[in-house]
């Protein structure tokens, strides 16, 4: 363990991260909405606690070990949740308290989306836009480190991917150097998020709204400019537009790459993962449109067409953007769609919960166990696409599954017992560790209800389920400190 | 025709016994001293001590004047150098090699005469695992053999009780079948030929040996006995090459099991296919048959490298029920022993591989040979060339061509019309004629009659 080079990368990262701080100071300038001085002396802090931390080990030039990727990766989420807090605790308007403001932060870096302030149309332009900022920040960070660093570690989704290797598309390691292959993955993500707004500003969305949105529409966010969501637009347009991105940005980053190097979407459907991605989204779609037309909630087929697709796809990939108040929807379809966050989007893309090729293993896992009870003796593969999945990849998944249902239960209880009713519990622990957003109940629309120790009780549910639990998990263990 | 036959193994030995009884000059090279000894006391051969593929020992073979080498020592590569070295020193104008491997089969290209020059490449597990395929597509057949590409199929069934043919005349065929055709080449009463005739009244348990359509071989058989549903679970023993592509060529259409002893080589079975179920045990363990319901399964084919395992696994699965058993037997001695007794088939890898050989080895334009009844019988598809004058059968009604005794003409193939032929059949040039032989002693007669007479040119 070498605190030393942790402590050099992380001043680096600060002083990177501070300049992203320019932006929102540069909204500010030009609307003139008074949070200047937030963003200057944000700026100002970031920077030199970034460089005053490099600056006495600024020549340490270590190679990095397994257990400094481990810290640097859970100081990268903490700290930089932390230092994104500022602007809202220095800005006049909204002024949250730290608490607040660290929640807020922790939500849009680990694109979840849930929010604590209401009446959003009256913030600051230039608080506005960093919000959606974060998001798009937080999930370029998520697509390196899940496509690039977790796998490194040893964890993470694309970890299991990369025992898959699908037969025509070899290269799934997508280039030899890990900065070459950020760096195509970057791309790919500037490119999504530069596609998806020109749509949004087509469709009739302001330039501003356009980019907002676009940023946390690709990172599978959920943050909105507006208190009433993509909902705000009331525009089917815009919906199916959001539903498109979603459903891109909840595949694997390497897919796209893929497709866009070999200039055929061919891959694609080769995927086993994105095939079953197809297919949960879909049954949740059908059940969620056919529920609401059955009870009635819209009279017009067409409405609870629009509405459940957006809102089935919404939630499916954890982005948690509403068009309609799906919570006050019959209890069957608001369960089955906070459910569905559960699973989340692919390994390897910007959305949360388990990752659909986590549950596909689990579901070949078990089948094998119904196949072995009827022939004993059977040697029974599990397989993904055509490829054998080895079993320490299958374990790796128990244990990843059995982890994450432990810490649901744990955090539950412990937010139960603070006194919150047990749906609003249930739901609120759910969206954050699938890093969803909007919960049911008591945080449907906001969090701005939740007292302190339930929202940072959610801050680390969030943290957790984005760092694929093993991460954060590992650092609190004491062997991993030992020497 | 002088043979160098390089590899005394199984199959070394085989071509060497089956061509030494033609009066080829066969010369046998082998490391194995033992071999080579135990093979010249038995068989009227020259033997050479050596490496295949070195060239004194191929020099000292006769490869100077050879026609042809064979090459099928155990080694791929050794077999591949062989040809190699036969060619580029010694010009030998036919040169077969035995290559197993699927990576090298899967690339023609490495077999050209500028690249290996290798004529004809024989792979055995492919060649039997194709024979079992044919007869579990055919369900109580005894041997199904293919001939012009498929077209034409040879099928061998023994008669049963209850076959509405059996008991009566030969000629009462083509009338029963309304419309298919079919023509008996050869019937086996108590293990010896009998010429078939229109008036030859068939027996229950006669070996009929008929040539037909491959459409029309189920409406034939069922003539013969009562007809068979198609078989539908299928558990073979060993996950050797041959159970594997067995099992990935069948495990689409049929429901599949492998039996595999080794832990490690079941596993990799189990990775390899998609829909077989891979067990890893004893196949002569009855409690694991039983646990797979060996009472409902129609096949059970043992095509592990023991023969003894074969016989005996194959035997126990037949007492707890199995439909079918066959098993895979090298020993010549044990295939008649067990044959249409303990075991319903009995699949001997020899006879399956021979007959690609011997079509090399055969004068005149033959393009099959399908060796039958341990070597004492043939079929041969042979082609005809030149004209009336030139030519010994084209031109000439079936019944006017001086065929040696014991053979028959089963069928033509002219084109892509199958033609079941009948008295007055004419041959036409460029037919293929499909005969059957039931003493291979008059082979040399068959041969000079497809041969063409001087003056064609």
């Amino acid at each position: 363990m070498s605190f030393a080079a942790v402590q050099r990368i992380l001043g680096l990262l600060l002083m990177v991260f501070s300049f992203s701080l320019l932006p929102p100071f540069l909204v500010s300038l030009i609307a003139q909405d008074g949070a200047v001085i937030a963003f200057t002396s944000a700026f100002a802090l970031t920077f030199g606690v970034g460089i005053i931390s490099w600056l006495p080990v600024r020549n340490q030039r270590r190679e990095l070990r397994l257990r400094d990727g481990f810290v640097i990766v859970v100081m990268f989420w903490t700290v930089l949740s932390a230092i994104g807090a500022l602007p809202f605790v220095l800005a006049h308007h909204p002024h949250l308290s730290l608490t607040d403001a660290v929640f807020e932060s922790v939500s849009g870096l680990t694109t979840t989306g849930a929010t604590v302030i209401t009446e959003l149309e009256t913030l600051p332009m230039s608080i506005l836009y960093y919000r959606q900022q974060l998001q798009w920040l937080g999930g370029m960070g998520i697509i390196v480190l899940a496509v690039a660093v977790l796998p490194m570690l040893g964890i993470g989704g694309m970890q299991l991917y990369r025992a898959e290797t699908p037969g025509p598309m070899k290269d799934n390691k997508l280039t030899p150097r890990i900065t070459e292959t950020a760096k195509a993955l970057w791309y790919i993500y500037l490119g999504l998020t530069i596609a998806c707004g020109l749509a949004y500003w087509v469709a009739g969305m302001s330039v501003f709204d356009a980019i907002g949105h676009a940023f946390s529409t690709v990172a599978i966010g959920g943050f909105s400019t507006h208190d009433a969501s993509i909902g705000y637009f009331n525009s089917p347009l815009i919906d199916m537009i959001a539903v498109v991105f979603m459903l891109l940005a909840g595949v694997n980053f390497s897919l796209h790459f893929v497709a866009f190097r070999h200039r055929s979407i061919r891959g694609y459907w080769q995927d086993s993962e994105f095939r079953f991605y197809l297919l949960l989204l879909s049954l949740v779609i059908l059940f969620t449109v056919l529920g609401l037309y059955a009870t009635e909630t819209y009279d017009d087929f067409e409405d609870a067409l629009v509405n459940g697709l957006f809102q089935a796809v919404s939630i499916g990939t954890t982005a948690g953007f509403t068009t309609a108040e799906f919570y006050n929807w019959p209890g069957f379809i608001a369960i089955l769609l906070l459910f569905s966050s559960f699973v989340g989007g692919c390994a390897g893309s910007t959305g949360g919960g388990i990752k659909v090729i986590r549950l596909l293993l689990l579901v070949k896992q078990g089948m094998r166990e119904i196949t072995r009870l009827v022939h004993p003796s059977a040697h029974i593969p599990v397989r993904i696409g055509t490829k054998t999945v080895d079993s320490r990849v299958v374990e790796a998944v128990w244990g990843f599954f059995a982890l994450y249902v432990a810490s649901f239960t744990v955090m539950y209880l412990a937010l139960a017992s603070t006194g919150l009713d047990l749906m609003t519990a249930f739901s609120a622990v759910a969206a954050s560790i699938n890093n969803l957003g909007p919960g049911l109940e008591g945080v449907g629309p906001h969090y701005a209800e939740m007292h302190d120790p339930g929202k940072w009780i959610l801050c680390f549910a969030m943290l957790l389920g984005r760092l694929e639990i093993f991460t954060l998990l590992v650092l609190l263990t004491p062997a991993f400190w030992r020497r | 025709m002088k043979i160098i036959i390089l590899g005394a193994g199984q199959v070394g030995t085989t071509v060497a016994y089956n061509l030494s009884n033609e009066a080829n000059d066969i010369t046998v090279v082998d490391q194995e001293s033992s071999l080579l000894r135990d093979l010249q006391d038995r068989l009227d051969i020259r033997t050479v001590l050596g490496k295949a593929s070195h060239p004194s020992v191929l020099e000292r073979a006769g490869a100077d004047d050879a026609d042809m080498v064979i090459a099928v020592t155990n080694s791929d590569e050794t077999n591949m150098v062989a040809c190699q070295t036969a060619w580029t020193l010694f010009h030998t104008p036919t040169k077969i090699a035995r290559v197993r491997a699927p990576e090298y089969l899967a690339h023609p290209a490495l077999f050209s005469q500028g690249a290996l020059p290798i004529d004809v490449l024989i792979s055995p597990e492919q060649l039997v695992t194709d024979y079992i395929l044919r007869l579990i597509e055919h369900p109580g057949a005894l041997q199904v053999l293919d001939f012009a590409g498929g077209r034409v199929r040879l099928v061998a069934v023994s008669a049963y009780y209850g076959g509405p043919l059996v008991g009566h005349e030969l000629r009462t065929l083509n009338e029963h079948l309304r419309g298919a055709e079919a023509r008996v080449a050869a019937i086996y009463r108590k293990g010896r030929a009998i010429q078939p005739e229109g008036h030859t009244v068939i027996e229950p348990d006669d070996e009929v040996f008929f040539v037909a359509a491959s459409n029309n071989i189920p409406a034939v058989m069922a003539e013969l006995r009562k007809a068979e549903k198609p078989f539908r679970r299928l558990i073979f023993a060993g996950g050797g090459n041959i159970g594997r592509r067995l099992a990935s060529s069948l495990e689409n259409d049929y429901r599949v099991k492998i039996i595999e002893h080794n832990e490690q080589q079941a596993r990799r079975v189990s990775e390899d296919l998609r829909h077989t179920i891979v067990l890893q045990g004893d196949a002569a363990d009855e409690d694991l048959l039983l646990e797979e319901n060996i009472e409902d399964t129609d096949v059970f084919c043992a095509v592990t490298n023991d023969d003894e395992a074969n016989i005996l696994s194959a035997m126990l699965a037949k007492r707890l029920g199995a439909r079918k058993v066959m098993a895979l037997i090298n020993r010549a001695a044990y295939v008649d022993l067990v044959q249409s007794g303990a075991v319903d088939i009995a699949i001997s890898p020899q006879h399956a591989t021979i007959g690609t050989l011997l079509t090399h080895v055969r004068r005149g334009d033959v393009v099959m040979v399908h060796s039958l009844r341990r070597g004492a019988a043939e079929a041969i598809e042979a082609v005809a060339h030149g004209d009336k004058v030139s030519s010994k059968v084209v031109g000439r009604a079936v019944e006017d061509i001086k065929l040696p005794e014991g053979t028959s003409i089963g069928a033509v193939v002219r084109g892509d019309e199958v033609i079941i032929a009948h008295h007055d059949t004419v041959i036409e040039s460029e037919d293929h004629v499909i005969l059957f032989l039931t003493d291979k002693r008059r082979i040399t007669d068959v041969e000079r009659l497809f041969q063409v007479g001087i003056t064609f040119l």
